[in-house]
C-alpha cells in the first residue's frame, strides 16, 4: 500500500519534472518566485597539499531552494560542498581560498566560530554515519550539544518532529532505545537526516544522500527533500541526473574543478548552453 | 686476525661434520635436479605440472630432511645407549658403589673420554673411559654411514620420480605446511609444559600446606627449620598480605598509568599536529623500552626519598619502601603501554563517525567525549585490563622499591610487598628444592598465572565484542 503511493508519487514528480522540461527558461523563472542569496561562493580555489582541486568556482546558492551539483567521479563536488560548512578545515592538507559568505558574512572569517557555523549549515554524508548510541540520542546529539531544548518533553518532541520528517518516525517509534547502528542502510541514512534537521540549521548540505539506497528509500527522501525545501535551503550532490531533475531548482554543473555551467535546473536540463554539460547529462560523457 | 682464523676453523669444522656434508649434498641436489627439470619443461612447457624450482626444491628437501632428522635423533639417543654399554660392562664394580657413587663414576667416565680433567681419576675409570671412546668411534662410523646413505638414497628416489607428471609444488606445499605445524606445536608444547608444571608443584606445596590456608590466610612469614626436625619453624603462608600488596601497588600504577595514558592517547590521536605525532610517539616508545630494572633503581634511590622528604614535610611518617614509590614508577612505565593500545582503538573509530559529530557543530572535545570514546570504549577497557595484568606480573621495580615486609594495608605510605617479590626472594639463595618454602614459590605463580590469564581473557573477550561491532 505504502509502496504504491510512493511510487505513484515518484511518478507524478516525474511528470512535474517532464513538465518543467517543456517550459522555456523564461516562463520558468517567472514561474516560480527565487529566494534571496542564502549563500555564495566567489573565486573559491581548494588545494590538497600541491594538488589543486577547486579553481576559481562561482556559485550563489539561494534559500529556500535545491540547488544540485552534479559532474563526473572526483571533479570537487563534495570538497566544494564541504567548504560551504567548511568540514575542509577537518583535514590537515587541504587549503581554502576565496570568499565564501553565508547571509553576506564570510564564514572563513576567523572571527566566526566554526562550530557556530556547523550548527547553522549542516550537512548529510554520502555514507550514513549514525553514532553508536540509541536512536533517540542521536536525534538528541545536536539539540543537547547546543542546548536547543529546556526540558526532556520538549526534547522528546523536538525527537519526534525531526524522526517524522524523515519519514523514519513509524518504524522506529517503538525501539528508540535500540542501537542507530543497527538499523538498515536506507533507515540509518534518514537517521542521518533527522539528526542534521534536528539541530535546526539554516542550510542542509548532503553529499550523495541516496547512492546506497533502493528506489524506494530514495523516493522518500527525495520526497522529504522537497517538503524540507519549505524551511531550508539545500545543496545535495548526486550522481542520478534524474534525481537532480527531480528534486532541485537550481543545478551547477562541475568539470576537473570548475563550474562549467550552472542555472534553473530545467534550463540546463533542456537547453544547457555548454557543449560538455549536454553531453554529460545525455550520458554521452566518457 | 684471532678472530678470523677461530671463525675459518669453525666454518671448516661444520662442513667437515655430518651436518656440513649433508648441506653440501643438498646444494648438489638442488644443482642437478633443476638441470633436469629445466629440460624437461623446456621440453613439454604447460603440460609440465610444477615449475623446475618446485621439483628442484622437492629434491633438494628429500636430500637434507632425513639425515637431518636422524642426526638429530642419534644425537639424543646415542650417549643413553653408551652409557648402557658402560654400565654394562662394568656392571660388577657398579654394584659395589651407593647411587650417589653411581652418577660420580658415569660423569667422570664421560668427563675424561671428552678430554677433560677430571677430579678422581683412577685406573678403572680410565680403562672405562677408553671403553668409551671406542664406542664413540662406532658411533661415528653409524653416523655418518647413516647420514650419508639416507641423503642418497631419498636424493636418488626424489631424483627419478621428477618428472612433468610429479605434483612436486604440492609436495613441498605439504612439507612447508608440516614444518610450520611442528614449530607452533613447540610453542604450544612448552607453554603446557611450563603451566603444568606449575601445577604439578603447586598441588605438591597444597599437600604441606591447605589451599585454605594458603588462599584465606593472613598472615604470610615463610621462615622455614634452619636444621631438620625443627617443627616449630615451619613459618605461615597466608597469601593474602601479598595480594593485598600487589593491588594496592597495581592501583597506584594504573591511577598514574590510566589518565595519563588515555589522555595523551587522546592527544596524539585528535589534537597533535602530524609533526608532533610524528616525533611523541616514538619518544613514547623508547619510554616502553628503557628495561625495568631502570625503573626500579629510579624508584628506590629517586622517588622513594622524596616521596620520604615531602612526607615528613608534611609531618606524615613514610616509610623509606613506600607502595606509593613503586606503584608511581610502575605507573610511569605502563603509560606507553596504555597509551599505544588505546591509541589504536581510538584511531579504529572510522574518521566518517567524528566527521558526523563535528557537522552537526559539535567542537572536538565533544566529539571525542560523546562519540569517539564511548565507540572505543571496550577497546579502551580491554587496554587497561593487559596494562592491569602487566603491572600485577611486573617484578624488577617492585623488589628494587616496595620492601619485603608482608604488611596488611592500605595506606600506600608503608611498605608492602607483593606476590612476585615474594616469589624472588624465596627462590634467591641455597634451598632445599622440595621445602614448603620453595614450593610455596610455585604455587605463588599459580596464582599469579590464573589472575593475570583471566584478566587477559576478559580483555580478548571485549575487544571481539568491538569487533563485531564494526566490521
Ligand atoms: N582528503 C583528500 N586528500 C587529497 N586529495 C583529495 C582529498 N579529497 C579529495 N581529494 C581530491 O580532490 C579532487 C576532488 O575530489 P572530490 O571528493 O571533491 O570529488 P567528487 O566530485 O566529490 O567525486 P565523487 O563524485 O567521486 O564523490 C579529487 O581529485 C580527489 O583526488
Ligand atoms: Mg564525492
Amino acid at each position: 500500500m505504502e509502496v504504491q503511493s510512493i511510487e505513484s508519487k515518484k511518478a507524478e514528480q516525474t511528470r512535474q519534472v517532464e513538465q518543467a522540461k517543456k517550459m522555456s527558461p523564461a516562463e520558468e523563472t517567472a514561474s516560480q518566485p527565487q529566494g534571496p542569496i542564502k549563500m555564495s561562493g566567489k573565486d573559491v580555489s581548494v588545494f590538497y597539499g600541491e594538488k589543486q582541486a577547486l579553481f576559481d568556482v562561482n556559485l550563489e546558492i539561494l534559500e529556500n531552494s535545491v540547488t544540485s551539483l552534479i559532474g563526473p567521479s572526483g571533479c570537487g563536488k563534495s570538497t566544494f560542498l564541504r567548504c560551504l560548512n567548511r568540514m575542509n578545515d577537518v583535514i590537515d592538507i587541504c587549503r581554502v581560498s576565496g570568499l565564501i559568505t553565508l547571509e553576506g558574512e564570510d564564514i572563513y572569517n576567523p572571527e566566526l566560530d566554526v562550530v557556530e557555523l556547523r550548527a547553522r549549515v549542516g550537512m548529510v554524508f554520502q555514507k550514513p554515519n549514525p553514532f553508536p548510541k540509541s536512536i533517540y540520542d542521536n536525534i538528541a546529539y545536536g539539540p543537547r550539544i547546543h542546548g536547543l531544548t529546556t526540558d526532556r518533553a520538549e526534547l522528546d518532541e523536538l525527537v519526534e518532529s525531526s524522526l517524522k520528517k524523515a519519514g523514519l518516525w513509524e518504524e522506529v517509534k517503538d525501539r528508540l532505545t535500540e542501537s542507530g547502528t543497527g538499523l538498515s542502510g536506507g533507515q540509518q541514512q534518514r537517521l542521518c537526516i533527522a539528526r542534521a534537521i534536528a539541530t535546526r540549521p539554516d542550510v542542509i548540505l548532503m553529499d550523495e544522500p541516496c547512492s546506497a539506497l533502493d528506489p524506494i528509500a530514495t523516493a522518500t527522501i527525495e520526497e522529504l527533500i522537497d517538503d524540507l525545501r519549505k524551511n531550508y535551503t539545500i545543496v545535495i550532490v548526486t550522481h542520478s541526473m534524474q534525481q537532480a531533475a527531480r528534486v532541485s531548482q537550481r543545478t551547477a554543473f562541475f568539470h576537473l574543478g570548475k563550474i562549467i555551467e550552472e542555472g534553473e535546473t530545467s534550463q540546463i536540463f533542456t537547453n544547457p548552453r555548454n557543449k560538455k554539460t549536454q553531453d554529460y547529462i545525455t550520458g554521452r560523457y566518457g | 686476525m684471532q678472530l678470523l682464523t677461530d671463525f675459518t676453523s669453525a666454518i671448516l669444522g661444520l662442513i667437515l661434520s655430518p651436518l656440513g656434508v649433508v648441506l653440501l649434498l643438498a646444494i648438489v641436489a638442488y644443482l642437478v635436479s633443476m638441470r633436469k627439470a629445466t629440460g624437461f619443461y623446456a621440453e613439454h612447457g604447460r603440460e609440465v605440472h610444477s615449475l623446475p624450482f618446485y621439483n628442484a626444491a622437492y629434491v633438494t628437501l628429500a636430500v637434507f630432511i632425513p639425515p637431518v632428522l636422524f642426526l638429530i635423533a642419534f644425537s639424543l639417543i646415542a650417549p643413553m645407549i653408551f652409557e648402557m654399554l658402560v654400565k654394562n660392562a662394568y656392571q660388577s664394580h657398579l654394584l659395589t658403589l651407593s647411587d650417589f657413587q653411581k652418577s660420580n663414576f658415569i660423569n667422570n667416565v664421560f668427563a675424561l673420554s671428552s678430554g677433560n680433567i677430571t677430579s678422581k681419576s683412577s685406573a678403572l675409570i680410565t680403562e672405562a673411559s677408553q671403553y668409551l671412546a671406542s664406542l664413540k668411534e662406532v658411533g661415528s662410523y653409524i653416523k655418518w654411514g647413516g647420514t650419508i646413505a639416507l641423503a642418497v638414497i631419498f636424493g636418488c628416489l626424489a631424483y627419478r620420480s621428477v618428472g612433468p607428471r610429479l605434483r612436486a609444488r604440492n609436495r613441498v606445499e605439504i612439507i612447508v605446511k608440516t614444518f610450520l605445524i611442528i614449530c607452533s606445536i613447540i610453542a604450544v608444547l612448552t607453554t603446557i609444559g611450563i603451566v603444568l608444571s606449575l601445577v604439578f608443584e603447586s598441588l605438591r606445596f597444597f599437600q604441606k600446606v591447605p589451599l585454605s590456608e594458603f588462599l584465606f590466610g593472613m598472615h604470610w612469614s615463610p621462615q622455614t627449620s634452619i636444621r631438620p626436625g625443627q617443627v616449630s619453624a615451619e613459618g605461615s603462608f597466608g597469601a593474602i598480605p601479598l595480594i593485598a600488596g600487589t593491588l594496592l601497588i597495581t592501583f597506584i600504577a594504573m591511577l598514574v598509568a590510566g589518565p595519563i595514558g588515555l589522555m595523551s592517547a587522546i592527544y596524539l590521536s585528535d589534537y597533535a599536529s602530524p609533526k608532533f605525532r610524528s616525533t611523541a610517539k616514538p619518544v613514547l616508545e623508547i619510554l616502553a623500552g628503557i628495561p625495568t630494572v631502570v625503573y626500579g633503581f629510579f624508584a628506590a634511590l629517586t622517588i622513594a626519598p622524596l616521596i620520604r622528604g615531602w612526607g615528613e614535610s608534611l609531618g606524615l611518617s613514610v616509610a623509606s619502601e613506600s607502595a606509593l614509590a613503586a606503584g608511581l614508577v610502575m605507573g610511569i612505565m605502563i603509560i606507553p603501554l596504555v597509551s599505544s593500545l588505546s591509541d589504536d582503538v581510538i584511531n579504529a573509530v572510522p574518521q566518517s563517525m567524528r566527521d558526523g559529530s563535528y557537522g552537526l557543530g559539535a567542537t572536538k572535545s565533544e566529539t571525542i567525549k560523546q562519540v569517539v570514546l564511548p565507540a572505543a570504549l571496550p577497546g579502551i577497557v580491554s587496554a587497561m585490563l593487559l596494562a592491569t595484568s602487566r603491572a600485577i606480573g611486573e617484578t624488577m621495580i617492585v623488589v628494587m622499591a616496595a620492601g619485603l615486609a608482608a604488611n596488611l594495608t592500605i595506606n600506600p605510605l608503608e611498605a608492602v610487598t607483593t606476590v612476585t617479590v615474594q616469589i624472588v626472594t624465596l627462590l634467591v639463595g641455597d634451598q632445599e628444592f622440595d621445602s614448603a618454602k620453595t614450593l610455596a614459590a610455585f604455587a605463588l605463580g599459580l596464582l599469579l598465572f590464573i589472575i593475570t590469564l583471566t584478566l587477559n581473557v576478559i580483555a580478548l573477550r571485549v575487544v571481539q565484542k568491538y569487533r563485531e561491532q564494526y566490521d
